[in-house]
């Protein structure tokens, strides 16, 4: 897969996170959606990583940058569909994740997005 | 004494076939139920101890049986033994694999010594020591299979007695009973998450008024399931906490200040359901 | 990359382990592209499944690999990995080797806490590795390079 495909729901940016991720395919990502974002003027981004099995502290690095420069852009970024192994095993790395808000699914995530308190999940 | 030891090791090697026949004979005649897939696994554990006895003797003589060079045969006894537990023999049938080779090993240092009784008795005798060690090892690895069996079981029983309960709909409590060993608190907190994915529950209640002492490694335990619950989207609500407990929390500097804390599951509740939008009235025609 | 040991020197491991392969052979695997990395993770992943541990220590296994292929890759100029099923007699475990003939690491002590980084990262690459594995050991200087060897054991 030479790129990962962001779908547009309402006014947020959806991105499915399905492959294992190496330097190319995460800078590609960036770079898309931060043009995404200005050209469809998103205001919410959403990760699903339900499909991934594991979470590095590269993939870690990369999800907490698209939520900087998302921000930067006016969006908020809320990520979905975390496994529970994969939670135990980041907490135990070290990988906190600020200023990533987290739902349990892209229903829950879209919806805290479009909530009227947008300015809270924002600001986390 | 190495020539003698290492006689030893060539003769197992040079008659291995023989030998087999022999051993396995010996021990069918004791033991008796096998199938024939069974008696085929047997044949080549037997093959296989043999081969490893004889080259570690030739290595290492076989007075001291703990060196690097008999590591692969305590490798093998490990191996079947763990084998025999599953399988259901008791210990005494599988000691019975290493004991009942030195009847038929004896019957050829006889052969091949006739005539040199004094060099015979010393092999016997460095033979018996050897196999008698051997078959103590074996014993030993049966009981460590044994009680890793156990040690799985309970595992199993730990998961199975974690109840974690829909008090509500998008909330869950997890009243927790007992001491808090590392274990646990890891059975524990894999069982929370998973039931959060399972239900969809947006917050969970880790009630601890049933815990008795919560020191540093609990607090941390805890503590890192809210944090994976979180990165899941659940948020975790901590109640139960009585005074002695919220003491010691403070003295040892457990830092909870991301953490909602109630004293009570009543309260937990409430916070709870307000939190999802919910509310609880009373109907008014009850006086 | 010797696993059989007792006294050879120069062994990093101080337990008596012992090969289980069948063969006696170790896997080695490149650790020299993206891609190798990703072969890697999935190796691991399903050696670590036939050996039936459970998905939580599976996860962590695999995270530390993946953190340590990407050392390797980005500050060692690509090496190798090698696996090796291992047993100390009461119980079993996985054992994953990463070397490199890199620059080495100037300050191992500093490299293994949280926060330490020199590409821009998070920085948490070592340090949270060795809490995710039973057994870390680093060996490193600028002559013979980089190797990092973790072993998780199977509980029962």
């Amino acid at each position: 897969m030479d790129h990962i495909p962001i779908l547009k729901i309402g006014r947020v940016l959806l991105v499915s996170i399905q492959v294992d991720m190496h330097d190319q395919l995460a800078l590609a990502l960036q770079d898309n959606l931060t043009q995404r974002i200005v050209k469809d003027r998103a205001t919410g981004v959403l990760i699903d990583i339900c499909a991934l099995d594991m979470v590095d502290s590269f993939i870690g690095r990369m999800i907490s940058n698209i939520a900087a420069m998302a921000k930067v852009l006016g969006a908020a970024t809320v990520l979905v569909g975390m496994q529970p192994a994969v939670a135990i095993t980041m907490v135990e790395l070290g990988l906190t994740l600020k200023g990533v808000a987290t739902a349990l699914t892209v229903e829950r995530g879209i919806a805290l997005l479009e909530d009227s308190d947008n300015a809270n999940v924002l600001a986390a | 004494m190495t020539t003698v030891s290492s006689r030893l090791g060539d003769l197992i090697i040079e008659h291995q076939n023989d030998l087999l026949d022999g051993w396995l004979a010996s021990l069918t005649a004791r033991i008796g139920r096998r199938d024939a897939v069974g008696a085929n696994e047997l044949r080549q554990q037997a093959n296989r101890f043999l081969t490893l006895v004889g080259k570690a003797i030739q290595a290492a003589g076989s007075a001291g049986i703990d060196s690097a060079a008999w590591q692969e045969v305590h490798s093998l006894l490990s191996d079947i033994s763990a084998t025999r537990v599953r399988q259901g023999y008791n210990s005494v049938e599988t000691a019975l694999f290493v004991f009942s080779l030195k009847d038929p090993l004896i019957a050829y240092l006889r052969h091949e010594f006739e005539g040199e009784p004094n060099t015979l008795i010393a092999e016997i005798l460095t033979t018996n020591a050897l196999f008698d060690r051997l078959g103590l090892v074996t014993i030993e690895a049966y009981q460590k299979s044994r009680e890793q069996v156990i040690l799985r079981q309970q595992q199993d029983l730990l998961e199975l007695s974690t109840p974690v309960v829909e008090l509500w709909s998008d909330v869950l409590a997890l009243p927790l009973i007992g001491t808090l060993d590392s274990a646990r608190t890891q059975v524990v907190m894999e069982s929370l998450l998973q039931k959060i994915v399972d239900t969809g529950a947006a917050i969970a209640i880790i009630d601890i008024t049933g815990v008795p002492t919560v020191d540093t490694l609990v607090a941390q335990h805890l503590l890192k399931t809210v944090a994976a619950a979180r990165l899941m989207g659940a948020d975790c609500i901590i109640s139960g906490i009585r005074p002695q407990i919220a003491q010691t929390i403070v003295h040892l500097g457990v830092n909870l200040e991301e953490v909602t804390t109630k004293a009570t599951l009543a309260d937990a509740f409430q916070v709870a359901l307000k939190r999802t939008g919910a509310s609880i009235s009373s109907s008014s025609t009850r006086k | 990359m010797s696993w059989q040991l007792n006294a050879s020197p120069g062994a990093l491991f101080s337990l008596d382990l012992v090969n289980l392969q069948a063969d006696g052979a170790e896997v080695v695997l490149p650790v020299r592209t993206d891609d190798d990395v990703v072969k890697l993770r999935k190796l691991v992943r399903e050696v670590l499944i036939s050996m039936r541990f459970s998905i939580v220590d599976q996860t962590k296994m695999v995270t530390a690999a993946s953190e340590l292929a990407r050392n390797t890759l980005r500050y060692g100029g690509g090496g190798d990995c090698s696996l090796a099923k291992v047993g100390d007699g009461s119980r079993t475990g996985l054992a994953l080797a990463f070397s490199d003939n890199g620059p080495g690491i100037a300050d191992v002590s500093l490299a293994l806490t949280d926060g330490y980084t020199t590409g821009g990262g998070m920085g948490l690459g070592l340090g949270g590795a060795k809490r995710l594995v039973d057994v870390f050991e680093l060996q490193t200087s600028p002559d013979t390079g980089t190797t990092v060897k973790i072993i998780k054991w199977k509980p029962y």
